[in-house]
């Protein structure tokens, strides 16, 4: 595979293949030297359209602990805000010589687009409302590493799938991984084609193994897709009398940035049922595994 | 077979100037487009009236109707005058310019309707395609006022409040690929609504690009209900999927957008059992930037003129009825075109279209005569070649080159 533009090009012999090089590869990161030099003298560009420091970061730190020399774009100040075009953004990258381009790009499907003018691997960092591959790879990864396994979990998904990225992807490796997904939110924010639906949190929760919380924007009040936000927390927020409906072994996750108070209230956030920290350190080996096996060639 | 020719007209054997054979071909009369963008003036660097005028002359057409949408907006008669104008110097097809119902698309005043009725351009169709005429009581006056001249409104059927920031057609494909839909029931809610206000005024209402199922069936009972309704299908709602849009390739956005295989079914099922009154291409030419780029940003639309006629053959097979009437019959009628969709007979205009059945031919974007190259048929082989077009007599394409 040259590409990693959607977790549905993953079957899952090769979704595990990137769990388990991303688990051997976070014994680099306890160490004191968190370094490898598997990527020495290979080139990456974080190409980033939109504002993620966290996920910018995190790329460019499991580029760096891979060796790689990093090139950070960032669409602000430079000569995208001119207008160049994603076209002749890539033309540059190519004669740069990038091994491979992260893109974080506002428009769905603008990954695939660039995969068509550049030579090198396009790794999605997230496009639009489509998908955000590596952020469901590093949820599966928790998933494992908390549950033992993925294969037969009962996930539940909460919120504004419809907008979201990382929902689209978390579905398709999910249940390439062999878990049960189901979506929960307002009619309003949940396609019916992408999967199960429910439309009542407190049904799905007593049957749930891992509660995924998704950010829910204020804004989308605006457009009449709930009443208000107070309306929205109080019947697809996740409070600490909720989290206790919840079987005991179950977690809940987040992928960041939260709205605390909206979706996801302080007590849930802190709790030791919630993976909201590791997802962000398993993201860190999540994307050296996919870089590792993007540019080794192996995947 | 010989057609005979003199003074642009078709004569019997023994008085003509000009004599064309026919053999192992098929003549239509010219083919007439309602829906043509032809760019000029404003965007000269995706299509002129000249370039467009050769596409739809190879395309098999002897008239079209060029849209309001260009820059500036033909809402005046000074910009139809000066679009009739350059299609008459092109000398291809007659170039027969639409007028903007509202004063720069804008959809809050109506635009000198009679003023345009009224120049040398004649102008009888009007819309303001790209946009809806949203506002229900404009959209009735507008209807009403038309009456004084026979025109008639061509509505491009979209509740803007519906569809903002919809990049396709609303369903499983838009839900998958994160792309904000266009969901069916924002045309059908404007069909359903001016279909309502024709019947209230009495007046002509022209459907553009119909392209769903329910359309269809709201069509279908107006005209049941004898509302003075019509309604065109392009070329590329009569073949092409939503599905295409998941290679996120822009030559697939267009507006409205490609719907599912059952609107397919539906629109062909329309068009043959006349619903659906006239085939159209709504051509749409369009700059390589403004579609070598991401989804969203990229501008909607297709070319349509070179390929309308063999996609259309590739649907229905050899219907040469179907294909007369719904290509050049009809739209001539709608349109107010005189000269043009008659029979091939002594006495009627000699504006007809040759075309080979048998030839296949495989589309090349470069190859196409218009200026830009957006077609979504690249690559496909389609049945059906234009020889020769003749407008008045005089050939515009000769063994399918175009004559200037």
């Amino acid at each position: 595979m040259r590409h990693l533009l959607s977790a549905g090009d993953l079957d899952a012999a090769q979704a595990t293949e990137i769990l388990d090089i991303a688990a051997n590869l976070a014994a680099v990161s306890g160490r004191e030297i968190k370094k490898l030099p598997t990527l020495r003298g290979r080139t990456v560009v974080n190409l980033f359209y939109e504002d993620s420091t966290r996920t910018r970061i995190s790329f460019e730190a499991a580029a760096k602990r891979l060796s790689a020399d990093v090139i950070n774009f960032s669409a602000k100040g430079s000569s995208v805000a001119k207008g160049e075009s994603l076209k002749d953004t890539a033309w540059t990258l190519q004669a740069m010589g990038a091994d491979a381009v992260v893109i974080r790009h506002p428009a769905s499907g603008a990954p695939h687009r660039l995969a068509h003018w550049v030579d090198g691997s396009v790794l999605n960092a997230g496009d639009g409302t489509h998908e955000h591959p590596t952020q469901a790879l590093l949820d599966a990864y928790t998933i494992r590493q908390r549950m033992g396994k993925i294969d037969g979990l009962r996930v539940s998904i909460v919120g504004d799938v419809l907008h979201s990225r990382v929902a689209r992807s978390n579905v398709l490796l999910l249940q390439t991984l062999g878990a049960k997904v189901t979506l929960v939110g307002p009619p309003t924010l949940v396609p019916p084609s992408l999967g199960e639906t429910n439309y009542d949190l407190d049904d799905v929760l007593p049957e749930s193994d891992v509660v995924m919380m998704l950010r829910v924007q204020r804004e989308r009040m605006n457009d009449s897709y709930f009443p208000s936000a107070r309306e929205y927390s109080r019947r697809y927020g996740l409070d600490g009398a909720r989290l206790r409906r919840m079987p005991e072994h179950a977690i809940v996750m987040h992928p960041g940035p939260m709205n605390r108070g909206m979706e996801i209230t302080p007590e849930v956030a802190d709790s030791p049922r919630s993976t909201i920290v590791e997802q962000v350190t398993n993201g860190v080996s999540v994307r050296m595994a996919c870089l590792y096996l993007l540019l080794g060639g192996k995947l | 077979m010989k057609i005979y020719v003199r003074d642009g007209v078709i004569v019997s054997k023994g008085s003509e100037d000009r004599v064309i054979d026919t053999e192992g071909l098929v003549a239509l009369p010219g083919l007439v487009d309602l829906h043509t963008h032809l760019r000029e003036p404003g965007r000269e660097d995706a299509e002129t009236v000249l370039t467009g005028s050769r596409a739809a002359a190879l395309g098999g057409y002897t008239a079209v109707c060029a849209m309001a949408n260009t820059s500036p907006v033909a809402d005046t008669a000074g910009v139809v005058e000066q679009v009739y104008r350059l299609g008459q110097e092109a000398g291809l097809v007659d170039v027969q310019p639409i007028g903007a119902v509202t004063v720069g698309l804008k959809g809050e005043h109506l635009a000198e309707l009679g003023a345009m009725a009224d120049s040398a351009a004649r102008v009888r169709i009007f819309s303001d395609d790209g946009h809806c005429v949203h506002d229900p009581r404009l959209m009735r006056r507008a209807l009403e006022y038309v009456k004084a001249f026979d025109g008639v409104i061509a509505q491009h059927a979209e509740e803007p409040r519906l569809t903002d920031g919809a990049q396709m057609h609303e369903g499983e494909v838009s839900d998958r690929l994160g792309l904000t839909g266009w969901p069916a029931v924002a045309e059908e809610s404007i069909i359903a609504r001016d279909v309502l206000l024709a019947a209230h005024v009495g007046a002509r209402l022209h459907v553009c690009h119909v392209s769903t199922e329910g359309s269809v069936e709201i069509i279908r009972q107006a005209k049941a209900h004898g509302i003075r309704v019509t309604a065109e299908v392009t070329p590329h709602h009569l073949l092409l999927t939503h599905d295409l849009a998941s290679s996120y390739d822009p030559v697939y956005k267009v507006n409205p957008p490609l719907r599912t295989s059952r609107d397919v079914e539906a629109l062909r099922e329309g068009l043959r059992d006349g619903t659906i009154d006239i085939v159209a291409t709504d051509h749409a030419p369009h700059a390589v930037e403004d579609k070598e780029c991401e989804w969203a940003y990229a501008r909607p639309g297709m070319l349509g003129l070179e390929t309308a006629l063999s996609i259309v053959l590739d649907v229905f097979g050899e219907d040469w009825e179907l294909i007369t009437d719904r290509m050049s019959v009809r739209p001539a009628q709608i349109a107010g075109l005189a000269q043009h969709g008659r029979q091939l007979k002594k006495g009627e205009p000699a504006n007809f279209t040759l075309i080979d059945p048998t030839a296949r031919w495989t589309v090349e974007p470069q190859g196409l005569a218009s200026l830009s190259h957006n077609t979504p048929y690249a690559g496909m082989k389609l049945p059906g070649r234009v020889v020769h077009t003749y407008l008045r007599g005089v050939p515009t394409v000769r063994d399918g080159r175009v004559e200037k």
